[in-house]
């Protein structure tokens, strides 16, 4: 049901029955390693290409997805998935190895929630009872594409992040036991003239917060009815930018309860600049860390805001901003 | 950004980004001048003492020992970035890292690993100047204008 400009309220409140969380070295290493239910030693695992590995690590997320909801790949009647390699080659693949009617989203970094709130969507209007949710995304894959080769020595500066390897799955689901998901909101395309793929954090803050007010404005409650607000991969950086911005409008969001995915995901020491990004780390994050946390009835309800920056490596030589976007998505326990 | 690329943007947006830039943290660019004079300079130190070794051990001078050494230069280079550690000490060292010879060699080493998986003609023949490309391009191309400089100034009795 539609509430206000652009919430959607979903009646039946669909259970995300099972999810999985799929990672890398790198992620092993990490804040969240306990919520992830495989981590690999080898970016590679085994294949002959970044990209080859990426879809590996999210049919992987998929498959054990699917096996933790008790179901079988033909019990699932739809399966949204996106990623950010060109074309989105990753999730297709993983389509074709799975079998299961599918429809490709691209929605950069955000794109695991605009997928959940499609899914919950489809769940909600009885047009499937099981529907798959998946993205990835793979460090040396993504930076391959939109910046330099991998091995290439060049220095980055304090704003860049790094791109998380891994890859997120959920199956929602008409009944069950789970977190349920209660709302969403579509963000708008925010862009406010940053042209720096270096700073994403600070590019894509502004959609975060235009999400966050229309999703509060729709919705008629305050703040402080969830128990936690996460952007999506932000970093330090735009997540300081955002919650400025918000106590700017008046919104004062207290430190343990407004946080960001990209800043969950290492531990500081790691040498990732401003944080962590990508599809897989707000995937992995919601789908591992948070979903943990929600069954085990530490968090009541979550606002999950994920961001995505909608840039092309041929729009930034070709000197154009960074349009932005955020899509929140309401989850209880 | 430049302030030919500020004007187009609406005032809101102006508003914006100097609120987020003072938000942001500055490349530390004193700290990378410093970490690059010294990087630079270790590198090149290394190419000193490669030269000298060519020059006492074999039959080399000081004008002929230039090309094993920058062989030997690259070398180290490709194998570091073979192994995965040059962008680390790039990440460290910055333009010192970029600037000597093996700067140069870090960008076709890793441009050809990167390639590798779309075959060797396509991927690694048609990529490996990715980045090295502009350099040889503009190089050659300034060293071009500068000789026709020379060669007019000379012809009028100059120099």
């Amino acid at each position: 049901m539609l509430q206000g400009h652009q919430t959607w309220i979903f009646e039946s409140k669909p259970v995300i029955i099972a999810s999985a969380a799929v990672g890398g070295p790198f992620e092993a290493k990490g804040n969240l390693a306990d919520d992830f239910d495989v981590l690999h030693d080898d970016i590679w695992l085994g294949q002959d290409s970044y990209e080859q590995a990426e879809s590996k690590f999210l049919e992987q997320a998929c498959e054990t997805a699917i096996k933790k909801a008790g179901l079988k790949k033909e019990d699932v009647q739809f399966f949204l998935c996106g990623d950010l390699i060109n074309q989105i080659i990753p999730s297709s693949f993983t389509a074709r190895t799975l079998a299961i009617p599918y429809l490709g989203l691209y929605g950069a970094c955000s794109t695991s929630i605009e997928g959940l709130a499609i899914a919950s969507l489809i769940v909600d209007n009885k047009f499937g009872n099981n529907v798959l949710v998946g993205a990835s995304s793979h460090n040396a894959a993504s930076e391959k594409q939109y910046r330099y080769p991998t091995e290439y020595g060049a220095q980055k500066p304090p704003t860049a992040q790094w791109t998380v390897t891994g890859a997120g799955a959920a199956v929602v689901a008409q009944q069950g036991e789970g977190p349920r998901v209660a709302a969403a909101t579509i963000g708008r395309v925010i862009d406010m003239g940053l042209s720096d793929p270096f700073n994403m954090g600070a590019a894509m803050a502004p959609a975060a917060v235009d999400t966050f007010e229309a999703h509060f404005r729709d919705m008629q409650i305050d703040p402080s009815y969830y128990d936690l607000i996460t952007t999506g991969d932000l970093g330090k950086i735009g997540h300081r930018i955002a919650g400025d911005l918000l106590s700017k409008h008046g919104i004062n969001l207290p430190g343990e309860k407004w946080t960001d995915c990209g800043m969950l995901m290492y531990k500081a020491e790691q040498p990732v600049m401003a944080g962590a990004s990508g599809c897989a780390c707000v995937a992995t994050t919601t789908f591992g860390h948070f979903m943990n946390r929600l069954r085990k009835r530490e968090l009541r309800r979550i606002l999950v805001i994920a961001t995505g920056a909608l840039l092309s490596p041929m729009s930034y030589q070709q000197k154009e901003t960074i349009p932005c976007i955020a899509t929140a998505v309401a989850i209880e326990m | 950004m430049s302030s030919i690329n500020r004007k187009n943007l609406t005032p809101a947006q102006q508003q914006y980004q100097d609120f987020a830039h003072a938000r942001e943290p500055q490349r530390p660019i004193f700290a990378n001048c410093v970490r690059a004079f010294i990087a630079g300079g270790f590198i090149c130190t290394i190419g000193q003492a490669v030269q000298l070794f060519f020059i006492t051990f074999f039959n080399f001078n000081e004008k002929t020992a230039g090309d094993p050494t920058v062989a030997v230069m690259i070398m180290i280079s490709v194998i570091l970035t073979s192994l995965g550690m040059y962008d680390h000490l790039a990440q460290w060292g910055g333009a010192g890292t970029a600037v000597p010879v093996t700067g140069f060699a870090n960008t076709i080493a890793s441009a050809s690993l990167d390639s590798k998986s779309e075959g060797f003609v396509l991927g690694v023949g048609g990529n490996m100047f990715k980045i090295a490309g502009p350099v040889i391009v503009f190089g050659v191309f300034s060293a071009f204008v500068v000789a026709i400089i020379k060669v007019t100034i000379k012809s009028l009795g100059g120099m």
